[in-house]
């Protein structure tokens, strides 16, 4: 039976097995290859995207759990780069390798939504589930930071 | 444009089970020309706007390029022969790029030397992955000028091996640029000069475009000859030496840039392979029948150490793998193998009489040893160790119909080893392949074998359509080709002036010359050395990890340094400093970093710091870490980490210093954490939650610096790796008089080394 969910705020549907792998549905069916397979146990949060606007695995949620539901993957951040993470990420140049990198980005995204001025230890117990074999671990808090000062900066004083 | 753009997106309610399947995600497009090298420095020029104009977007990624020129109806230009470099009429600079990129930013690094010397226009500068031919875009390994050979993006060679070479072929460049403009303009060569993208003749005030003069210039079939009297002065550089930003970065930002494993192809299937859980045991039946009753399978391939299977999904592809049932032949060389076992009895081999491999050998180590008044034995040793790249081992390949040529997609360090590997594997030439090079989700090493990508050769064959092979992270993890274990057996002998005056070094395992890089120590005054190697057979796969023999080496050195510094009362960096006593570049970089720790004024309470040193790929580096210890669970916890290098001229510092970072990464991990283990000659883990890499949580505040020199470059992918173990080893022993002598530092031997 089709199963239709939101993706990236437009509704699709897809004809795979209800049991099937969000993950392989969103990269070998629907096209949307950011989303990365890095372990498919849930174990490194390559593949992280957002259910409803929370970060989840999306190598361990079957399809047929996102019916009707809103997902939200790297290509829906933002259009254009401009979502805040994006750019800090450019300025910080956080990405070595950067097969991780989306998935840092949708942890990072739902951390700074809940919560728009993490402190550094928020930060590293937030994202501490998403593996990065290059060490890009101290950029990804530098910009998760800039970003967060983005954020928060009065009308005016964003730099 | 961005290039996600191009990527098919689901509008409105697509079907999927039906999807079409767009062709896009191609790595890279041009046709691989065929022709072979001329000899000499292998370097073209070819000017004009062909092909170029086809393929301008507006932005300057890579990725536009890449996937653009792949776009529906675009039909991709070709590459004109040997051509390392184009300049459009409009401006537009592309350079090939041949390295490739994994990470460490050599994409962009090599370019900026090019683009230095030939005084390009950065923001007119355009970068294309070069096609793969060896005979032109190859270097040598030696990193001098001469014949090129090797495309590997290994040992941390990619800006050492082609630097001079590209500021050479710059120069060429831009010498022919002058000499055109002079004809043009009937001035002497030697009144023009150049900026960035221009030509200028300074007694007429006239300027003139790149661009514009290469809508009149002619390229002579020789280029002019060049020297390195001709290149620019250090001081002049407006690239090299000053953090241009990396241009695969921000595909990386918005999930667009392309892996193999994001490659698709018209009518591509999926294939997945039961590999043999014995290292290389062959299978000797499996549930064919069945299998290949199961829904969507289109074909199995019975392949020397495992089973594959084709299907129409991934879904189906797993899930017939899954009912394959293999019985597996006996005989392999690993069966019944047991690390732990194994590496315990190293030190019976280390014991023996029978002298191993010699590596080096200085004076009189034996007269030394005898003569001494104080004698130092120790035993270190590391375990097994696994790649762990983020993207799991894949590709995409395409045999046609007669079985006598294939495309391929795949993220290689070596592209023309495996081309040819592809070519072999087919039994037919090298030019019936057609190669494109995509982004690699690390490498680490792994990714300089092809066996990933002739197995996807093998399973498209078996089937003549194209098939994207999927290894999970278990299939990585298991049939991977592991850093070998190791015993590393020291001895030294101090004099009555307290002098080290005899070492030697017994390295014993399973990996020949991966057990012997970084075990020599050149850059240490010690007059009697013997360094020696003493092998085992296990048939476990074993393969380079980032600095190779250079981390289980260097962290043996660094912490018996340390053992002997304790026991004869000297400071570890006072010691080294003596040792390195004939390299200024060496004491320079171990008092850099001294200054940087604030060596010998006290650590915070309840902590402690540790140094080495080392030599990797040319660069020397000196690290110290900043240690404490919870003595309940015996866990490690790395709170700073200095380093000082000295890599030569530093042509992207920021990069560079990622490169160090990630390296030092690298090197806490397995310092740490990483172990592998094999009981029955099966590999006992499976995926990361039980073969830990380093985490955020564990991730120390990392400070680096560089000498500043004019030297030619050096590497700096590598030397971060083999400075972190001896520092933290050496921090602990400081912290609690204790020595840490097995890698990895897991709490159970952190336990063990605090109570026994």
């Amino acid at each position: 039976m089709p199963t239709t969910f939101t993706l990236n705020g437009k509704p699709v549907t897809s004809d795979a097995p209800g049991n099937a792998m969000l993950l392989w549905v969103l990269r070998e069916r629907l096209g949307m290859t950011g989303t990365r397979f890095g372990c498919g146990v849930g174990e490194c949060g390559a593949c992280t995207v957002h259910l409803d606007g929370d970060p989840v695995h999306a190598c361990r949620l079957r399809l047929s759990r996102v019916a009707g539901r809103e997902i939200t993957t790297i290509e829906g951040l933002s259009k254009d780069r401009s979502h805040a993470l994006q750019q800090a990420w450019i300025e910080e140049e956080v990405p070595q390798c950067g097969y991780c990198q989306s998935g840092q980005l949708m942890q990072a995204a739902s951390l700074l939504a809940a919560n728009p001025s993490p402190t550094r230890e928020e930060i590293v117990s937030h994202m501490d589930g998403v593996l990065c074999r290059c060490g890009t671990y101290g950029r990804i808090i530098r910009a998760i930071e800039r970003a967060s000062a983005v954020n928060t900066a009065p009308a005016g004083r964003t730099r | 444009m961005n290039a996600r753009t191009r990527l098919p997106s689901p509008e409105g309610h697509s079907s999927s089970g039906e999807a079409p399947r767009t062709p896009r995600g191609t790595c890279q497009s041009r046709r691989t020309f065929l022709r072979r090298a001329g000899g000499g420095l292998s370097f073209a020029l070819v000017f004009g706007p062909a092909g170029l104009a086809a393929r301008r977007t507006d932005s300057p990624d890579i990725l536009d390029a890449l996937v653009g020129a792949d776009a529906p109806g675009s039909r991709p230009a070709e590459h004109p022969f040997g051509a390392w470099v184009r300049i459009a009429t409009d401006g537009q600079v592309l350079i090939y790029n041949p390295a490739a990129e994994m990470g460490q930013g050599s994409m962009t690094a090599l370019p900026v030397i090019l683009a230095e010397e030939m005084d390009a226009d950065w923001d007119r500068v355009r970068i294309e992955h070069s096609p793969v031919e060896p005979g032109v875009y190859g270097r040598s390994w030696g990193g001098g000028r001469g014949r090129g050979g090797s495309m590997m993006t290994a040992g941390s060679m990619a800006v050492r091996g082609y630097y001079m070479n590209l500021r050479l072929a710059g120069a060429q460049i831009r010498r022919v640029l002058l000499d055109n403009v002079a004809r043009e303009w009937g001035v002497p060569p030697g009144e023009l000069t150049t900026g960035p993208g221009v030509v200028v003749h300074a007694e007429s005030g006239r300027r003139i475009s790149y661009g514009e003069v290469a809508a009149f210039a002619e390229v002579p079939d020789e280029l002019p000859e060049v020297s390195e009297a001709d290149l620019k002065s250090p001081a002049d550089f407006r690239l090299i030496g000053h953090s241009v930003p990396r241009r695969d970065v921000p595909a990386k930002t918005d999930g667009s840039a392309i892996f193999a494993m994001d490659v698709q192809v018209p009518d591509m299937l999926y294939g997945v392979i039961a590999r043999a859980p014995v290292h290389e045991a062959r299978p000797a039946s499996f549930n064919e029948a069945e299998v290949r009753g199961k829904p969507g399978v289109v074909g199995t391939v019975t392949l020397d150490y495992g089973v594959g299977v084709v299907a129409e999904t991934v879904e189906e592809a797993f899930a017939a793998r899954d009912a394959m049932g293999i019985e597996w032949a006996g005989g392999a060389r690993a069966e019944g193998f047991d690390s732990v076992a194994a590496l315990g009895a190293y030190t019976g081999i280390a014991d023996g009489e029978s002298r191993g491999r010699p590596l080096s050998e200085r004076g009189d180590v034996g007269a030394a040893l005898e003569a001494a008044a104080a004698r130092y034995e120790a035993d270190y040793f590391n375990d097994y160790v696994y790649h762990a790249q983020m993207e799991p081992l894949g590709a995409v390949a395409s045999v046609n119909a007669a079985g006598d040529g294939a495309e391929v997609w795949a993220g290689t360090q070596a592209p023309d080893m495996a081309r040819a590997a592809v070519a072999r594997e087919l039994g037919v030439a090298v030019e019936q392949v057609t190669f494109h090079p995509c982004y690699l989700g690390g490498g680490l090493g792994r990714r300089t074998m092809a066996d990933y990508i002739v197995e996807a050769v093998q399973l498209s064959r078996s089937v003549r359509r194209p098939v994207k092979l999927i290894w999970t992270r278990e299939d990585d993890l298991r049939y991977g080709a592991f850093r070998p274990m190791s015993l590393q057996r020291l001895t030294a002998g101090v004099d009555s002036g307290g002098n080290l005056t005899a070492w030697t070094h017994t390295v014993v395992g399973d990996g020949r010359g991966l057990l012997a890089s970084g075990i020599s120590i050149g850059y240490y005054d010690i007059p009697n050395q013997r360094i020696e190697m003493r092998g085992a057979s296990h048939g476990v796969r074993t393969k380079h990890w980032r600095a190779v023999g250079h981390g289980p080496n260097k962290f043996a050195i660094e912490a018996f340094i340390d053992d002997i510094a304790r026991g004869e009362g000297i400071d570890p960096v006072e010691l080294r400093r003596t040792l390195l006593g004939g390299s200024p570049r060496g004491v320079a970089v171990l008092d850099e970093v001294a200054e940087m720790a604030g060596w010998g004024a006290e650590p915070p309470s309840g902590r402690a710091r540790g140094v080495a040193f080392v030599e990797r790929s040319g660069t020397l580096a000196a690290g110290v870490a900043e240690i404490s210890l919870d003595e309940t669970s015996g866990r490690i916890r790395v709170h700073r980490f200095w380093c000082a290098a000295d890599g030569g001229t530093i042509v992207q510092p920021r990069n560079a210093r990622a490169q160090i970072e990630g390296g030092i990464v690298n090197g806490l991990s397995t310092a740490l954490f990483e172990r592998l283990t094999l009981r029955g000659g099966r590999v006992e883990q499976s995926n990361f939650h039980d073969y830990s890499i380093l985490r955020m949580s564990d991730m120390p505040d990392i400070d680096v610096r560089f000498i500043p020199s004019t030297e030619p470059p050096m590497g700096m992918g590598e030397p971060g790796v083999p400075v972190a173990a001896g520092a933290v080893a050496n921090a602990f022993a400081a912290l609690t008089g204790r020595p840490l002598r097995h890698m990895p530092f897991t709490p159970e031997r952190v336990l063990e080394a605090l109570n026994g």
